[in-house]
């Protein structure tokens, strides 16, 4: 693993997705790609399906049509014995963090490694009290519950979590929503961090412009059932896409943007 | 991708410890276990290595904090930049301090926990009488003025306790009152005094069985329903919005589903009586050829109306208990589910204690006064 180097590897593919609630079809030949080291930002507004995508894509839910392929496997139709083996490459981190709640955050951090790997006892505590340091928390969260935590720690333990079989790939599911602005930052300077030194490919849905702005390399908008366009943020300058206009140069934008 | 490997050159001087391969999560216990024996000064080589994770630069942070209070001066080798500073990062992160999961033994702690429980327990029956007190204040209140009870609400719960649950309880009751004769026949047949199981199964159901066992069943089916919807609304903040836009969560939630239990437990006993008295005539019929005529007239002619009063009269102060468990463990809950969960559970077993315990004291009652 080593981070830095953008070789145009597409990690994830996407090709002609399509999910649908019954009627109510969410993606409409959907593509996108995934690069290798890359942070991608995933924006949309509300209802346009940010994170049935990632769902689709992680596996959580089953696409009408199309193909999805991770590390180059097709994951919507792969064996029970590829799944599992892509799930340890990946890590997740749910908008509530999703930690389990009759655990400590040292056990849910655990939990991957007891299910997926033959550690001893030692190592692995050792492990997780490393994977909670890096991502921000005191050593005493450790034995502490999901519900004795504030909302931002929540956040963090469940990141630490999806970084405990150390994923090449991280989702992430509106990481900054729910916090304030310097916690939001921090977080910010975390995942850019741990994404720089671990070489990880981040997977972000977010709403926030000042996390778009300050982590990430690339952005998809998606609009209209599908990936409208993606590219920089300057790139996202010149699209005349009225929502996308409105998106990247509403009042917000050009605060955190500090154009104009 | 290649497997991860060690090899320790010379154990004295200045030896290179090589690690090469994939060093990543899934290697590091075996590559710990290669590397325990490695003692003095070493280099450790990194030039082979072609992926390191997290977990491998904990190994080698590790190893070299190992060599360096063993009084060695480690170093690193050929590591690439990106190595440097994946391991520069662990080991800064590396929790200095190790909190131990606060678990003690021994008698202290015990009499600790002990002396704790019980000043909760105290604490939880104060707690439930000023919520019982509440409810009854609120509950008059709303008597008063009428017009303030949620009559929708009441009807609605009173549908769900009672009209919903008929088929169950009917069906439980039979079956007792058909067990009551069968077991009763086998042994009054052998006195030649069968005719007598008719004051057995009259006496058994309308005194006791048929509404402890009625208060059972809705304290299962009804009880843990108000403990998990009053529950999940306080884990969703409604119980605060309510109280914020003005609205009593007591008179809202609470009196309806309590004066919904309060009418309608003693109806489903009645319910259950003649259910029971059923089941058991069929057995009767079928087992002893006490024909229905003769069951009717031997029931008129010996029980009195008393038994059936003292049942029934026990009847709304089950329901009192029962409702009451149920709504104030539900206001209990806190943010989580599994405390959802738990004081369910907790909700249906301590309602079904304390029937049997108010059972136990009418009986005590009822046999002082002679009714």
């Amino acid at each position: 693993m080593d981070g830095g180097t953008l070789d145009r590897d597409a990690i994830i593919r996407v090709r002609g997705l399509r999910t649908q609630f019954g009627r109510n079809v969410v993606h409409e030949n959907l593509d996108l790609d995934v690069y290798r080291g890359e942070v991608l930002g995933i924006v949309g507004g509300s209802g346009t399906g940010k994170s049935v995508l990632l769902r689709a894509i992680v596996g959580l839910l089953r696409p009408a049509a199309g193909s999805i392929e991770v590390f180059g496997t097709d994951v919507v139709n792969a064996s029970d014995h590829d799944r599992t083996e892509i799930e340890q490459r990946w890590g997740v981190m749910f908008q509530g963090g999703a930690l389990f709640s009759s655990l400590s955050v040292q056990n849910n951090v655990e939990a991957p490694m007891r299910e997926h790997l033959n550690l001893s006892r030692e190592v692995r505590e050792a492990l997780a009290e490393l994977k909670v340091s890096m991502v921000g928390l005191p050593p005493d969260a450790c034995p502490k519950y999901p519900s004795e935590l504030s909302g931002g720690m929540q956040k963090r333990a469940g990141l630490a979590r999806a970084l405990a079989l150390d994923p090449e790939i991280v989702f992430l599911d509106e990481p900054t929503a729910g916090l304030d602005p310097i916690g939001a930052a921090a977080f910010d300077d975390l995942i850019r961090q741990l994404q720089k030194t671990l070489g990880l490919t981040v997977f972000m849905v977010t709403h926030d412009l000042d996390s778009l702005h300050a982590i990430c390399d690339r952005v998809a908008v998606l609009a209209e059932k599908k990936v409208l366009v993606t590219g920089t943020i300057e790139d996202m300058l010149e699209v005349d896409h009225p929502w996308v206009h409105e998106y990247f140069h509403g009042p917000r934008a050009r605060a955190a943007l500090g154009s104009d | 991708m290649s497997a991860a490997s060690v090899t320790i050159g010379e154990a004295d001087g200045d030896a290179t410890i090589r690690f090469a391969g994939d060093v990543l999560i899934g290697a590091v216990e075996r590559l710990r276990t290669e590397t325990s024996g490695a003692r003095g000064g070493h280099v450790i080589d990194l030039g082979a290595v072609e992926a390191l994770d997290t977990a491998g630069a904990w190994l080698i942070v590790e190893l070299m904090a190992r060599l360096e209070a063993e009084g060695a001066a480690p170093s690193l080798a050929n590591a690439s930049d990106a190595q440097t500073q994946l391991i520069e990062t662990v080991r800064e992160a590396i929790p200095k301090e190790h909190v131990p999961p606060a678990k003690e033994m021994g008698f202290v702690p015990w009499l600790d926990m002990l002396g704790r429980k019980t000043a909760r327990g105290y604490r939880t029956v104060v707690e439930m009488l000023g919520f019982f007190g509440l409810v009854l204040a609120k509950t008059a209140g709303v008597l008063v003025r009428p017009w303030r009870l949620r009559w929708t609400s009441l009807v609605h719960h009173m549908q769900e306790v009672g009209y919903n649950a008929v088929p169950i309880v009917s069906l439980m009751a039979f079956l007792i009152g058909v067990v009551l004769a069968f077991q009763g026949a086998v042994q009054l047949r052998q006195f030649g005094a069968e005719v007598f199981v008719v004051d057995l199964i009259a006496i058994a159901l309308l005194r006791e069985l048929g509404i402890l066992l009625t208060a059972i069943i809705v304290a299962g089916r009804s009880g843990s329903a108000y403990t998990a919807s009053i529950g999940s609304m306080k884990m969703r903040e409604e119980i605060d919005a309510m109280r914020t836009l003005g609205l009593d969560p007591i008179e809202v939630l609470v009196v309806p589903r309590f004066l919904a239990l309060l009418l309608m437990l003693p109806v489903l006993g009645i319910i259950a009586n003649f259910a029971g008295l059923f089941g058991g005539a069929a057995m009767a019929w079928i087992e002893l050829g006490v024909s229905p005529g003769m069951f009717q007239a031997r029931m008129l002619e010996s029980i009195h109306v008393s038994n059936f009063l003292v049942g029934v009269i026990k009847a709304p102060f089950f329901a009192a208990i029962i409702a009451i468990i149920g709504c104030y463990q539900g206001m209990k809950v806190e943010g989580n589910a599994e405390s959802l969960g738990r004081l369910t559970s907790k909700s249906v077993v301590m309602a079904i204690f304390l029937v049997i315990v108010a059972d136990a004291l009418f009986s005590v009652f009822f046999s002082l006064v002679d009714f």
